[in-house]
C-alpha cells in the first residue's frame, strides 16, 4: 500500500485541496494528532486506489483555511477536528460552532497546559 | 413558495436504533435542506491509544462497533504490522479474508432486515435476520463469540481453524446462498419493496467523487473505490467489484444482496485455496517512531485507519475514519428535493453505523 506522506506549511492548504480537486482526487479523510506545541494534521486523497497523505504542522492557536469549498464533505472532518483538537478553521461552508460533538471535555486532544504553551 | 417548517428527525426514530439528528427543512412535503447532528454518544475510543499498548488496543477497536467489529480489528492490526513492518503468514491473509466476508454478510442481511423492517415488511425482516444467525452460529462454533470475537491480533490471528471446520463453513455457505438467492428476489421484484426504492434518492457517479462517499452507497452510483479491487488476497480469490449505474436506493441495496453472493464465492474459493502452514507470528517490542495509513473494505465501504507510533508500546494515534463518517454527506445531499414519506428510506440505504461514527 502506498505510504507517502508529503508535507506541507498549512498556508498551502486551500491551494492543495483546489489542486487535487482538479485532478480528480477523492478526499479521503482529515486526521488530527496532538504534538508538543502543535497539532499535526493529515490530509489524504485518493485516485484510482492510490491513496497519497500531506502533512501540516499547525502550530496551536493558528487559524488555517478550510477546504470545504472545494471539498464540501469535509465539515465532518473540519467540525470534528475543530471539536477534539482546538484548530480553527476560516472560510468553513458548514460550520458547527463547536457544537459537533456532545462532550463533557472540551477539546480533549489539547491539554491546557499546552494550550498555554501555543498561546504564548 | 410553500411554508417552510423544520421537522426533527432523530436522535430517537423508530428507523434508528442509535442517535443521529436531522434537522429537515421542508417547504409542504418536500426536504429542501437537512443539517445532519452526531455526538450524542461520542466514546472517545481513540483517545484510549495513550493510556493502552498496542495489543491492547485490538481488543478496544474491535468495540468501535459490534457489527463491523472483526473489520475494525482487521484494520487495526494491518495499520500495526504496517508500522512494525511483520509479514502475516499466508493462512492468516486467508483466515481473515473468510471472516472478513462472513461479517460481510451479516451485516448486508442485518441490514435488509432492518430496511424490510422500516417498510413494514416484517416476515421479510425475519427472514433475513434468521439467514444471519447461521454465521453468527458460526462465528460462535469457531471462536467462542458471536458478535465481538478478537479473532484478529497483531501477528496473524488468534487461533487456527480445522480443515473440518472450514468445511462446515463451506456448507453453510451453501445453504446461505440458497436462502439468499430465494429472499433476495422479493427485494429485486416486489412491488411494494420497489415502489419505495427505486428512482429515489439518485446519487450520480460524480456527485459521489465529489462527495467523497464509499461503499455500496458508491458502487450503486457506478464508482469503484472498493478497497479489495487492489488487495493482493483478494485479487488472488479473483475478486471483481460490484457495480451498479442506477444511483438510486433500490441500486444501493441491490449491490448489497449481490455482495452477499459474491461473498460466499469468495469464502469458498479461500477455503479451497488456503495454504497450510503457521496462523500467526510472533510480536514482541514497542512500536517505532512513524506513521502507517491502511484501508479495508468494511461492509458499509471503506475503513481508514492511522497509526503513529513513539518508539514505546503506546501509539501517540490510533485513528479510524469509519465509512458511516463519510457517508453522512452523500445523505444530506440526497435529502434535498426528497419527499417527507422518503427520508426514513434515503437515511437507511447509507446503512448508517452511529456507533463506528460516534467511535
Amino acid at each position: 500500500m502506498n505510504q507517502e506522506f508529503k508535507e506541507i506549511e498549512y498556508s498551502e492548504i486551500p491551494a492543495l485541496a483546489k489542486r487535487m480537486l482538479a485532478g480528480g482526487y477523492r478526499m479521503v479523510q482529515i486526521c488530527g494528532v496532538t504534538k508538543e506545541g502543535e497539532n499535526e494534521l493529515v490530509y489524504s486523497f485518493d485516485k484510482d486506489h492510490e491513496m497519497v497523505s500531506y502533512k501540516v504542522h499547525v502550530p496551536f492557536g493558528t487559524t488555517i483555511g478550510s477546504i470545504t469549498p472545494e471539498y464540501w464533505a469535509a465539515f465532518v472532518y473540519e467540525n470534528e477536528i475543530h471539536d477534539l483538537f482546538g484548530v480553527e478553521f476560516t472560510d468553513s461552508k458548514l460550520d458547527y460552532k463547536g457544537n459537533f460533538f456532545r462532550m463533557s471535555v472540551k477539546t480533549p486532544w489539547k491539554g491546557a497546559e499546552k494550550k498555554d504553551e501555543g498561546a504564548a | 413558495m410553500g411554508k417552510r417548517t423544520i421537522v426533527p428527525f432523530g436522535p430517537q426514530h423508530p428507523a434508528l436504533p442509535e442517535p443521529i439528528h436531522l434537522d429537515l427543512e421542508l417547504e409542504d412535503e418536500k426536504v429542501v435542506r437537512a443539517i445532519p447532528s452526531i455526538g450524542y454518544v461520542h466514546r472517545g475510543l481513540e483517545k484510549l491509544a495513550e493510556t493502552r499498548d498496542y495489543e491492547q488496543m485490538t481488543y478496544v477497536m474491535e468495540r468501535v462497533c459490534g457489527i463491523c467489529s472483526f473489520g475494525h480489528s482487521y484494520g487495526y492490526t494491518g495499520a500495526v504490522e504496517g508500522l512494525m513492518d511483520i509479514e502475516i503468514p499466508d493462512r492468516a491473509k486467508y483466515l481473515r479474508v473468510i471472516f472478513h466476508e462472513l461479517s460481510r454478510v451479516h451485516s448486508h442481511l442485518l441490514w435488509l432486515g432492518l430496511l424490510a423492517d422500516a417498510m413494514g415488511f416484517d416476515s421479510l425482516f425475519m427472514h433475513c435476520w434468521r439467514i444471519r444467525e447461521k454465521v453468527l452460529d458460526v462465528f460462535e462454533e469457531i471462536t467462542g463469540a458471536r458478535v465481538i470475537m478478537s479473532f484478529c491480533k497483531v501477528g496473524g490471528v488468534r487461533k487456527d481453524v480445522t480443515p473440518e471446520m472450514l468445511n462446515k463453513v463451506a456448507g453453510v455457505c451453501n445453504e446461505i446462498e440458497k436462502e439468499v438467492r430465494k429472499t433476495g428476489m422479493v427485494f429485486m421484484k416486489d412491488t411494494s419493496v420497489r415502489n419505495r426504492l427505486v428512482g429515489k434518492g439518485i446519487l450520480s457517479k460524480q456527485e459521489v467523487i465529489d462527495l467523497s462517499a464509499v461503499g455500496p452507497v458508491a458502487r450503486g452510483s457506478g464508482f469503484d473505490n472498493d478497497v479489495r479491487t487492489t488487495e493482493p488476497t483478494y485479487k488472488a480469490l479473483g475478486f471483481e467489484p460490484i457495480l451498479r449505474d442506477e444511483g438510486d436506493c433500490y441500486a444501493r441495496c441491490m449491490v448489497r444482496v449481490d455482495e452477499i453472493i459474491q461473498s460466499m464465492n469468495l469464502i469458498r474459493t479461500a477455503i479451497k485455496d488456503i495454504p497450510t502452514g503457521d496462523f500467526c507470528v510472533p510480536v514482541k517490542g514497542s512500536v517505532p517512531v512513524g506513521d502507517f495509513a491502511y484501508r479495508v473494505e468494511q461492509p458499509r465501504g471503506e475503513g481508514f485507519y492511522y497509526v503513529q507510533g513513539n518508539g514505546t508500546k503506546n501509539l501517540s494515534r490510533a485513528r479510524v475514519r469509519t465509512p458511516t463518517n463519510i457517508n453522512i454527506p452523500a445523505l444530506v445531499k440526497t435529502l434535498q428535493g426528497c419527499d417527507l414519506q422518503d427520508v426514513t428510506m434515503l437515511v437507511l440505504t447509507i446503512d448508517p453505523c452511529i456507533s463506528c461514527t460516534e467511535r
